[in-house]
This record gives C-alpha cells, structure tokens and sequence, in this order.
C-alpha cells in the first residue's frame, strides 16, 4: 500500500522532468541563444536578450549580496555566537528566507523604481540580492561552524590578527563548503520571477545598460506561456529548460562537494 | 584554485562593468509600456524601424491601465491605452493624447464542431453570456438566433481580463450601451466587477485560456484571434444586419468618426451605424508628456510614431487594423507641433 | 536541513585580545552586513505600512472581511484573495503532508539503502525546481488533465457536494491546490526522511522487540519521537506555500469572489499582486495592493514565528532530555 503511494508522488514529480525536458528541447537551436525575439507570427528568432539578461542580472545580484552575506555570516559564527545581536539577526535571516519574493520586488519597487522613476536592472539585481543574501549567511555560518576550533586556536596563538586568521585560514578551510553555498543560493535566485516583474520588467533588445529595463528569461517565460503563440510557448519551454538544467547541475555539483567534505572532515 | 577564483572574479567584474558602459556605444532606446490590445501591429513597427534605423523601441503588453499608470509615474517614455482619458484629465496630468491605430474587439469561443463565424448573437444575448446571466450553450436564448447550429448541452466559461483593460474598457462600453441592465449592474470600465468567469492577463491571455477550456467565450482584439484561428462570433449591429468582424467592417466602423471635434481626441467608437459597420472598434492612443525632458528622445518618439503613420499603414492592414486617416494624422502633427515643448521650444516642426 | 537557532556547541565567544585597530575594524565591519537583514526586514515592513496607509485609512478593519474589488468604484477588500489563499495552502497541506510521510517512512524503513539514497536525491533535486516551471507544467499539462479526466470524475462522483459543483475548466482553486502540494512535498518529505533517521535504533528495535509491527514502529516511535521536527517543517512548508506566486497565477484563474466550489476560479493574495501591481492606476487601488502585500507579510511572519518557537522549544525540550 505504501510502496505505490510513494511512488506516486515520485512519478508525478518525474513526470514534470521529462515533459519540461519534452517540450522544451525543440526549442534549443543555436539561435535561441544568439537572436533576438521576433514579434509573434514571425518565424525564427530566439531569447539571447533575456539568456544574457538573466545572467548578468545573477552576477550583478551575487557580487553584491554574497560578499554581504559572507561576512555576516562570519561575524555570526566568529564573533560572539550565542550573543542577542546574533541571535537576533539569526531569528531575522530565517524570516527574510521565508518572506514571500513577491514582497521583496514590491518592496525594491517602493525604494527604486519609485524614487528613480523607471524600470532598471539594478533594482532587479537589488530585488535578487535581497534573495541571495539570508541564504549566503546561513551557508556560510554553518560551514565555519564546521571548521574545527583548534584551527582557530592555532591560528591566534602564532599571533595572527583575527581578520587574517578568519579571511585567510578559515575560510580557505571551508572554502568548498563556502562556494557550495553560494552556488546553491545563485541557482535559487535564478529562477526568481516574481522580484523582477516590478523592478527590471522586460524588454525585446540586447541589454545594454542597468540603467533600463532589461530581458530576463523568467518574465519571459510568464509572458510567453500565458501567449496563445506557438512558437513562443515552446521557447517558453525552451528556456524552462536552461533554468531546470542550470539549476539541476548547480545542486548536483554542491551535493557531491558536500557529501566529498563530509566524507573527507569524518 | 586560489588563482582561478581571482581571475574568475576580476572577469566577472569586467563583464558586469561592460554591460553597465555599454550605453555609450549602443543605439538610442524608447520604452513603452501599456495595451495589448495594439501589440501585434506595435511589436511589427517596432521591429521594421529597429531594421530601418536601428533605434529601439521597446514596448511592454501590461494592459491599458498599466500604460496610464506607468506614463503617470514617469516611469516610461510613453504609455499605450485603449480607453482614451478625457480631455480635462489629459490636461491635468500635462500629458498629450492621440490615436495610433484603430481595431475591433471580438467574441472568440470554444466550442466542439463550431467555427468561426457559425455562431450568432445579438447585443442582448452578448451582454446575457458575459453577464452570467446565460449559462448554456444551448440556451434558448443562443439556440433561438442560431437555427441549425448544433449546440451542446455544456456550461459557458466566460473568460475576462485580469487587470485593467482599455480591450475591456471597449467591450464594456459597447454592452453598456446596448443593454440596459448591463449599464445597471455592471457598467463601463477597464475593470469591471464581471459576476462570473476567469480572469486572464492580457489579450494573450484571454486567447491562450479560450483556446485551453472547452465551452469558453472571451473577447480579444480582432488581430489575436486571426493569429490562433480561433472560432469568432457574427454580431448584429445598429442597422439590423449580422457582421463578421474584418477590416473592411472595422473601417465602416469608423468612417462616419469626427475626429476634429474631439477634446485631446477622445473619441468611441462602438454601437457605430453603418450597414457594414461591426459594432465593437476602438481606437487606440498613445500618452506622453508635453514637456519633455530630454531633446533626444522626444525627437526619436515623434519620428517613431510620425513614421508609423506614414510608412505603416500596409502593415497595419494586413493585420487587420485600420490605419489612421491620413487628415487625422496630419491634425496629431499639428497637435505635437503646438504642445510638445522641451525646454519651452517646440520639439516637432 | 532544520532550522538553526543556536550557535555550534563549544563556540568561542570574542577573545578579550582583539584591541589592534584592523581587528576592531573587522569586527564592526562584519557587525555591520549582519545588520543588514534587519534593516532589510524593517525596511519592508516600513515601505508596506507606510504605502498602504491611504487603504487602511479608507476602510479600516473592514478591509480584511470585505470581499469587494472594485477599481472601477474604488471599494476595495482582503478576503477574497486571504480565502484563495488559505484554501489553496490548505488543500497543499492535506495532500502532500500525508503523502510526504509516507514517502519519508518508505525511504526510511522500506526502500534499499540504494534506492533510497536514489529516490532520496531525486526528492532533493526536485525541490530545487523553480515554482514558473511548476506553473508551467501546471498549465499546460495539468490543467488538461483535470478538465479532460479529474474534474468530471469528482463531478460526477462527489457533485452533490457544493465543493466538486461547476463546470469542469481545468484552471481554478483546486488545480492551484494541486500543484502547490507538488511544490511542497519534496521540502516536507526531505525534512520528515531528516527526523526519521535521527531516531536512535535502540528505540525501533526495544519496539520491535516487543514484538510491534513495522507501522506500529513508526507510528508510536519514530514520529512520535520527530513529531516536533516534522510539525516545524509543515509549518514551514506552509509558509512557503502561502507566498508562492509564479506556480498559482498561471492556474488559479485570477477571479475576485468567494466561491464554494473548488471547480471555480479564485485569486491568492500573491497572484493578485503578480497581475495587478504594475498596471494599478488610481492611488486607492496601489494602496489597497500593499496593503494586500502587508496582509500576506503579516501571515508569513506569523506562521515563521510559530515555527520557530516550536522547533526551539524542541531543542531545548530534548536537550533537557539528555
């Protein structure tokens, strides 16, 4: 009885695989990633605008809230762990991780978009890096905390300063754990939709500035699946792909470091 | 490792640097935003003066309400809505109205075995089905006009828009006229509190969810419908006759328009008489700020739109929409040469 | 993976020694991003208060019972879209918390330890799959699954029920439902598979041993043993379910309305929002939006709150058991 009741819900979740895999691999040619879209009815085209978009927009949203991130993370595990500061900003972090995206773009809409007064790429790489940053912390405290005390110890006791004990000793310690963690949090945030629906909006031409609207895949794929165009459903599909397969191969590569560290620090 | 992660970083940073620099040796770029109901022909006119110039009009399908909205806020060059603002709000808000280009809003189902055309309804059957009021197919009502036509014995899902309309603003505006108790109950309005039925986002939208559910009727602009082969619905109009909706009878719609005398073009279109008239056109306008702040774009939009005028016109009717008359035109020039300012001189000459 | 709320046991609190100059500039450097997150906290609650003030001005309490929408007369209210969404997360929860159970137990007591580190992977795997594909698949092939089939097999079987009334369009309330159970199984299943290991062996064999059988186990031992691990984790699952925009607006049907039927279209707080924050024209309408946008802020806080205390009561529960 329970046997097919598992395998239920493992089938119907296999089955989204493969019918994103299905649908989707029509529609990657080498010009979806290099042309840009062709208004509906017109055959051809592709999504380069949004595939690069998207990418950027991740980059951008990395640098600026991983190394935020990191360091936080750092004075939660270094510096007076079990503090109230700590605990306080501990308790926080795990709400802003469980706060809805949706209100994190409407929220950079109401200190961005508003006061500037457009759609730019910057508050979509701001909206993400509000996304990127309580999962950075936590990797980041949890894969220090795993660096053995005695390494510290060592470290203070030849008379090193505590930054270059941290920056340079531990953190290369941890350093896999460390990446592991950020590739995790980039992948999550590259299949945002909601942050960037308010903040970068969308746009038919190659970025060329964050100071504009800028393409990106997700509203993409919102805009093109509620089409009734065929063609621009399957890129839709197509592009479901690339973020499926980004994100499947992102999370795989950080199980196998992961599951290696442990094996190796065991 | 240590080195791959500098040289990984430092060529990130490049890159993101480059994507933010780039303006300076990229074409000048316009951003519009608002009604679906114009996109098809839009994102054409768009695309050919991107090839002819190389300047980038960009234009996003967030509804009528979202191009007021945006244009409002200064957040867009310009905004796009089907239903017009009344020349007192037009300026108010220091904005410049005009019609770009005029089409039909049209009754699309899904029904088995019916095809486009097939099926027939008066203004007061229209108004029953979206009002929920008539809630089968083989209503009597519906079967009563449509003799010979097989009906099935299924529910009607009446499919909405979601968000702000000016697609909805026509559709109502016209039930609102020729039905008294939808002008009761439920009115005009870009979004209407619709008693029964599913809301989808845009015109898209609207077809993308008539051509999934079965037993569905919605509305879209003529131009979506063609797209997706899509069954449409004949309609009587003022005269008495049944039309199909097509150039030809959006154009009859809006021969007898008199745009001269019209308040910052505020004009409807629906309930139009004419024998060939079909009943539901609109026309759709474009919104901007009559003082402008930046020389450069003023100018790219004016050329954008003036070339539209001139060299679209052939586009605009192989998709099924009806070009602004070549008179009107030359009025919204005239328009933009005595309001749009920029830094109190006048931008079109 | 369950929520941290304490530091690592045997952590070294800061050293008295760090006087020197670049070691305090560290220190309040790294004090300074940790901060961030609540600043970043209090800055949303700040923006969402302030911008719905003209909202909660104009209708006051009335705006969370009110079920009008109407942009068109400007009357506004919350409980159409805080019904969709609490029915849509509760129809989430009573299918996939059950079925994660027993997905967790069958990893746990049943499966090969191959096959389970297999299906394992596979669960974690799945659960990092953006919600836009969930939508998508939703819609494209769900939807015609459950207007073709599911629908009028309900309809027909349970139509006396004013649940299952209506025509069958494959969108609406309980497709939205549905695929929200899909999104949150694979969290609620690894977290419960996570507490199941974690019952020491000694516990199911002393079971076993006087002779209960496998379920009977899991039944008065191991969940019983890890309930208040698996209760944070629906709690969580159920946050996140009451957030989730992109899997829900493309199915939901985007309809303003309480309806009995689960047949019948709807609208949550976060589809609502995806469709109608950009294009929201008079001032009235924004409001209400953010107020929406607060409301559905507030029951997350509120569900991440609960869940918090719970698990840390647990924590100190059993660290008191030891």
């Amino acid at each position: 009885m329970m046997v097919p009741a598992a395998l239920i819900g493992i089938a119907v979740l296999s089955w989204i695989l493969w019918e994103v895999i299905a649908r989707g691999i029509g529609a990657i040619t080498p010009a979806f990633f290099t042309e840009l879209p062709t208004p509906p009815g017109m055959e051809g085209g592709g999504l380069g605008n949004a595939i690069l978009g998207t990418a950027l927009m991740t980059l951008a949203a990395t640098l600026l809230g991983a190394p935020v991130g990191l360091l936080a993370g750092v004075f939660l595990a270094e510096f007076g762990p079990s503090s109230r500061i700590a605990t306080a900003v501990r308790f926080t972090t795990n709400l802003l991780m469980g706060t809805p995206s949706i209100i994190i773009g409407i929220f950079v809409y109401a200190i961005i978009v508003l006061p500037i007064g457009h759609f730019s790429g910057w508050a979509g790489a701001v909206a993400l890096a509000i996304l990127i940053l309580p999962v950075v912390m936590r990797t980041t405290e949890d894969m220090l905390n795993m660096v053995p005390d005695e390494l510290r110890e060592s470290g203070l006791a030849l008379g090193a300063p505590r930054w270059r004990v941290t920056l340079g000793i531990i953190f290369r310690a941890a350093k896999t754990g460390l990446v592991t963690g950020l590739l995790l949090a980039v992948a999550r945030v590259s299949g945002e939709t909601a942050p960037l629906l308010f903040t970068a909006l969308n746009s038919f031409y190659w970025p060329q500035s964050f100071g504009e609207p800028t393409a990106n895949l997700t509203v993409t794929i919102f805009n093109y699946a509620m089409s009734p165009y065929d063609d621009w459903q399957q890129k839709a599909w197509g592009a479901s792909l690339l973020i499926t397969v980004s994100v499947l191969v992102a999370a795989v590569l950080a199980r196998f470091v992961i599951k290696d560290r442990k094996g190796r620090t065991a | 490792m240590q080195k791959f992660f500098r040289i990984a970083i430092v060529f990130a940073t490049t890159a993101a640097v480059l994507a933010v620099s780039v303006p300076a040796l990229g074409a000048k770029a316009l951003h519009g935003a608002g009604a679906t109901f114009p996109e098809p022909i839009y994102a054409v006119w768009m695309y050919k003066y991107n090839q002819l110039t190389g300047v980038q009009v960009d234009y996003q399908g967030i509804g009528s309400s979202g191009g007021i909205r945006q244009i409002k806020a200064r957040t867009v060059d310009f905004g796009g809505s089907d239903a017009p603002l009344k020349g007192p709000e037009v300026r108010e808000a220091g904005l410049v109205q005009f019609p770009m280009v005029i089409g039909g809003v049209v009754p699309i189902c899904n029904i088995n075995g019916i095809e486009a055309g097939q099926l027939r309804f008066t203004p007061e059957v229209l108004a029953g089905v979206f009002a929920g009021e008539i809630g089968y197919w083989d209503d009597e009502a519906i079967t009563g006009i449509n003799p010979g036509v097989a009906l099935p014995n299924e529910p009607i899902t009446v499919v909405h828009r979601a968000e702000g309309s000016g697609t909805t603003w026509i559709f109502t505006n016209y039930l609102d006229k020729v039905s008294s108790s939808w002008h009761e109950k439920i009115g005009t309005g870009k979004i209407v509190p619709w008693p029964v039925g599913v809301g989808a986002k845009g015109n898209p939208g609207v077809a993308n969810y008539v051509q999934r559910v079965n037993g569905s009727i919605g509305y879209v602009e003529y131009a979506y419908a063609v797209q997706n082969d899509m069954p449409y619905v004949m309609l009587r109009n003022q005269d008495g006759k049944y039309v199909s909706p097509s150039m030809e009878s959006f154009q009859a719609a809006a021969a007898s328009a008199d745009w001269a005398n019209t308040d910052n073009y505020y004009l409807v279109l629906t309930d139009q008489p004419g024998e060939g008239s079909w009943p539901i056109v609109g026309a759709t306008f474009i919104l901007l700020y009559a003082k402008q702040d930046d020389a450069e774009t003023a100018v790219e939009m004016l050329k954008f739109f003036d070339w539209c005028y001139d060299h679209g016109a052939d586009m605009a009717v192989e998709k099924d929409y009806v070009p602004i008359p070549k008179n009107v035109a030359d009025m919204v020039r005239q328009t933009w040469a005595d309001e749009i300012r920029i830094d109190g001189a006048p931008v079109w000459k | 993976m369950v929520e941290r709320t304490a530091a690592r046991p045997g952590a070294v609190d800061a050293a008295p020694r760090d006087q020197s100059r670049p070691d305090a500039v560290f220190k309040w450097l790294t004090a300074a991003c940790s901060l961030v997150v609540i600043v970043i906290m209090g800055g949303i609650f700040f923006e969402l208060v302030r911008n719905s003030g003209m909202a909660i001005r104009e209708f006051g309490f009335s705006f969370l019972t009110s079920d009008a929408w109407n942009p068109g007369t400007g009357e506004f209210g919350a409980a159409s879209s805080v019904y969709g969404t609490l029915v849509s997360t509760a129809i989430a929860m009573v299918i996939a918390v059950p079925l994660s159970i027993i997905i967790a137990v069958y990893l746990v007591e049943v499966a090969r330890p191959r096959a389970s580190r297999f299906i394992g992977g596979a669960i974690e795997l799945l659960a990092a799959i953006p919600s836009i594909i969930y939508g998508m698949w939703g819609l494209f092939v769900f939807a015609a699954l459950m207007q073709d089939h599911v629908q009028p097999f309900l309809g027909n079987r349970l139509g006396a029920l004013p649940l299952f009334q209506g025509p069958p369009m494959g969108i609406g309330m309980l497709t939205a439902g549905l695929i929200l159970a899909l999104m949150v199984l694979p969290f609620i299943t690894a977290v419960t598979r996570d507490v199941l290991m974690m019952v020491p062996p000694v516990l199911k064999e002393s079971a076993h041993g006087v002779g209960s059988t496998m379920w009977e186990a899991v039944r008065f031992v191991s969940l019983k043993y890890g309930r208040r691990g698996i209760v944070g984790a629906v709690f969580l699952g159920f946050g996140r379910a009451l957030g989730e925009t992109m899997a829900v607006t493309f199915v939901i049907g985007n309809s303003h309305g309480i309806s009995d039927s689960l047949f019948s279209a709807g609208n949550t707080i976060a589809s609502s929002l995806a469709n109608e924050f950009n294009e929201a024209s008079e001032p009235i309408y924004l409001s209400s939006l953010f107020a929406l946008a607060l409301v559905l802020f507030g029951i997350t806080l509120a569900f991440q709150t609960i869940a918090h205390h719970w698990v840390a009561r647990m924590q100190r529960l059993e660290a008191g058991d030891r």
